[in-house]
């Protein structure tokens, strides 16, 4: 297929990856928990030379109490709204310092990124801050108790969509929100396949301008699995069309980085007590927008960029 | 004008860090910034966001790297900032904005009224108020000062108009003198490569408490900072300024009680007092915060009558100022009753007639019948 790129068949890159660890093991997090992972990979890649901006999000507590944090880098921890504005601020006064080459690297939930921090966000992209902007999407507000956001899927469970009412509509696009402000790139990132995973953030890290990696992030407690099952989850939401791998180069490129086996989304639902009170209807209506939205994405990943 | 005196102040402060968004009557303050960046005068980084909240969220992340930074508001923006303000003061960090005073709406009103940073009371700011452009320009180039031997942010406030749009000369003092008043912040503690510190993590009650101890601990410094600095401007520039300033004060029964441009208006007054003979007098108030207890409680004592012109009113109990004057002269023998006057919300001009008026409804006054008193209020 045409719009699916070669190298998520490759295998080279795994050995690639870096031994070093920045983060430390002292952290908080719960067992299972993707936006440690997410953080851990990151930081492989991104290195010491790196300063990190969290705002309230469940990584308020994964970085530990004071005084002790996990991190290895200088980490800013900031109100729920000001991840990619406070990344702003420290970016113009590193640049002030000569320190050009430092990371400035925003690192939000998807509450903080979806919904209260989406203005700033905007912002920071209109402008086109040189910061990478990542959001680790748990899919509700996990560290207050498993609230939605607008990134839950439809008709899952959470305590602010009970059963009975399930979370209504589907998962807002971010992606397509911050395409749309022609940043140099956006990509979807799931570290259940760190190959992937860690070109994109070494793609992300060689370029300038805005970056937004968009991280899948499997929330045992919120998403009622087991902690053994993190990854797995997260290779299902990839291989089922629910959480497909791409990048989108200054808004309008689109890559898909990997093709989705297909699973059908049921086998996804299924194994997550979030989903447990769907019917078969349900289910196959998810199934069937599912499969729109990878057809949209495959168009969008056929469609040559307007060249004049 | 009184913005344009800002920015100037802010030039001359060498700020290195700038990030603001358009409101009335603050706007022009930020125009010239955008300009003198432009032109190369100002060697800063101008970061034009979307809304006043990212603004304060830029210089925190900016001063928390180390920058010297600004930004200016009024009204609803400071209002949105209001969160931020409690980051910027819990993060010690020594921002310097410029509120133009501006009422709050509804209805929407771009006039003068003090409501918008009185209601800051609380977030760790110091606050100054100005009268004149000139103490505009020379309180801004102070508050660097001021701001960053304490890592405290500071507030520079002004009447919206009054000030903020009305021309008079003002002496901007040369780069070199103030070069050498006001060196290149220096922060002990910043993001930094290498450095791997997390600040504003989460702080368990074993620790909370002894951090707001050494914020209150810093504010009780500030009024000593406050005094050095501004008695170290008046050696080299020759501009005096005090926390509380005294109008043929020494030997006044009546003592009105000001802050910002009323001061002028009430002068004015004040001199066809004494024209008569009438022993009436000025206190006027430069800043809420730290509230300078010690001072008011000297000055108050043993006057006949004490007038309170409040521009501003905190619904539900009265002028602001007024409260504050009361709390800080509570049980302190010889202190008369703190009589309070709302007077000039939403730009409603405080006239020399409004101010005699004050008087003369005062010298009637001599026990607190009411919390506050309305001044020419129409039915």
């Amino acid at each position: 297929m045409k719009a699916v790129s070669e190298f998520s068949k490759s295998k080279r890159l795994i050995k690639d990856f870096k031994e070093r660890e920045i983060m430390g093991p002292g952290h908080l997090a719960c067992q299972g928990c993707g936006a440690t992972l997410n953080m851990r990979y990151l930081l492989k890649e991104a290195g010491p030379n790196t300063v990190m901006v969290i705002p309230a999000c469940c990584w308020t507590i994964i970085d530990g109490q004071f005084p002790f944090n996990t991190l290895g880098v200088p980490v800013m921890h900031t109100a729920f709204e000001t991840a990619a504005s406070a990344a702003s601020g420290v970016r113009a006064a590193l640049d002030r310092q000569g320190k050009e080459d430092t990371n400035v690297i925003a690192f939000a939930g998807d509450g903080g990124t979806f919904d209260i921090g989406l203005q700033a966000l905007s912002g920071a992209a209109e402008r086109n801050e040189n910061i990478i902007y990542c959001c680790y999407d748990n899919e509700a507000y996990m560290n207050t108790g498993i609230q939605r956001s607008s990134a839950t899927p439809e008709l899952a469970w959470t305590t602010t969509t009970p059963e009975g009412h399930p979370k209504q509509g589907k998962k807002k696009d971010i992606i397509q929100i911050l395409a749309a402000h022609g940043i140099p790139y956006a990509a979807t990132l799931n570290a259940a396949f760190p190959e992937d995973f860690l070109k994109k953030v070494r793609t992300a890290l060689s370029m300038k301008g805005t970056r937004f990696l968009h991280m899948i992030s499997a929330c045992p407690p919120g998403w009622k699995i087991d902690s053994s099952m993190s990854i797995k989850a997260m290779r299902m939401a990839t291989e089922s069309k629910a959480f497909p791998l791409y990048e989108v180069y200054d808004g309008v490129k689109y890559h898909i980085t990997h093709e989705s086996k297909g699973t059908p989304v049921k086998d996804y639902l299924k194994m997550q007590g979030r989903f447990r009170h769907l019917t078969a209807e349900n289910v196959d209506f998810i199934q069937r927008r599912l499969d729109y939205q990878w057809e949209q994405l495959l168009h969008r990943g056929q469609l040559e960029p307007f060249n004049g | 004008m009184g913005n344009h005196a800002v920015s100037w102040g802010v030039l001359r402060s060498r700020a290195q860090v700038i990030a603001a968004y358009p409101i009335t009557p603050q706007t022009q303050i930020v125009e010239e910034l955008s300009e003198m960046c432009a032109d190369g005068d100002l060697d800063a980084t101008f970061i034009k966001v979307e809304s006043e909240h990212s603004a304060m969220a830029c210089c925190i992340g900016a001063a928390q790297a180390g920058a010297r930074t600004f930004t200016a508001t009024s009204a609803q923006g400071l209002a949105l900032m209001h969160e931020l303000l409690h980051w910027a003061s819990g993060a010690r960090l020594p921002i310097v904005m410029t509120d133009v005073n501006r009422a709050m709406a509804p209805g929407w009103s771009i006039w003068a009224d003090q409501l918008d940073s009185l209601a800051q009371r609380d977030t760790g700011w110091m606050q100054m108020y100005c009268e004149s452009n000139q103490e505009v320009f020379d309180l801004t180039v102070c508050s660097y000062k001021i701001a960053e031997q304490l890592d405290l942010p500071i507030m520079v406030v002004y009447d919206a108009f009054l000030l903020s749009h009305t021309s008079e000369v003002v002496d901007i003092t040369d780069q070199g003198p103030i070069d050498d008043f006001l060196p290149p912040r220096q922060a002990e503690l910043k993001l930094d490569p290498g450095k791997p510190y997390a600040f504003g993590s989460l702080v368990m009650p074993e620790y909370y408490y002894e951090m707001r101890y050494k914020l209150q601990e810093a504010m009780e410094r500030a009024g000593g900072v406050i005094d050095s600095v501004l008695e170290e401007w008046a050696e080299r520039f020759g501009r005096k300024y005090g926390q509380v300033e005294g109008y043929k004060l020494d030997d006044a029964d009546i003592v009105l009680v000001t802050s910002g441009t009323t001061t002028s208006t009430t002068k004015y007054m004040v001199n066809q007092y004494r024209e008569r003979g009438e022993k009436v007098g000025i206190l006027k108030m430069r800043t809420l915060r730290p509230f300078p207890v010690e001072r008011v409680r000297k000055e108050l004592a043993g006057r006949k009558r004490v007038l309170v012109i409040d521009k501003n009113m905190s619904p539900g109990l009265g002028g602001v100022w007024a409260q504050e004057l009361r709390a800080a002269t509570a049980h302190i023998p010889d202190v008369p009753p703190i009589q309070c006057y709302i007077a000039g919300l939403g730009g409603r001009d405080i006239r020399p007639e409004t101010v005699r008026d004050v008087i003369e409804h005062g010298k009637t006054q001599e026990s607190l019948e009411k919390e506050y008193h309305w001044i020419q209020l129409k039915n």
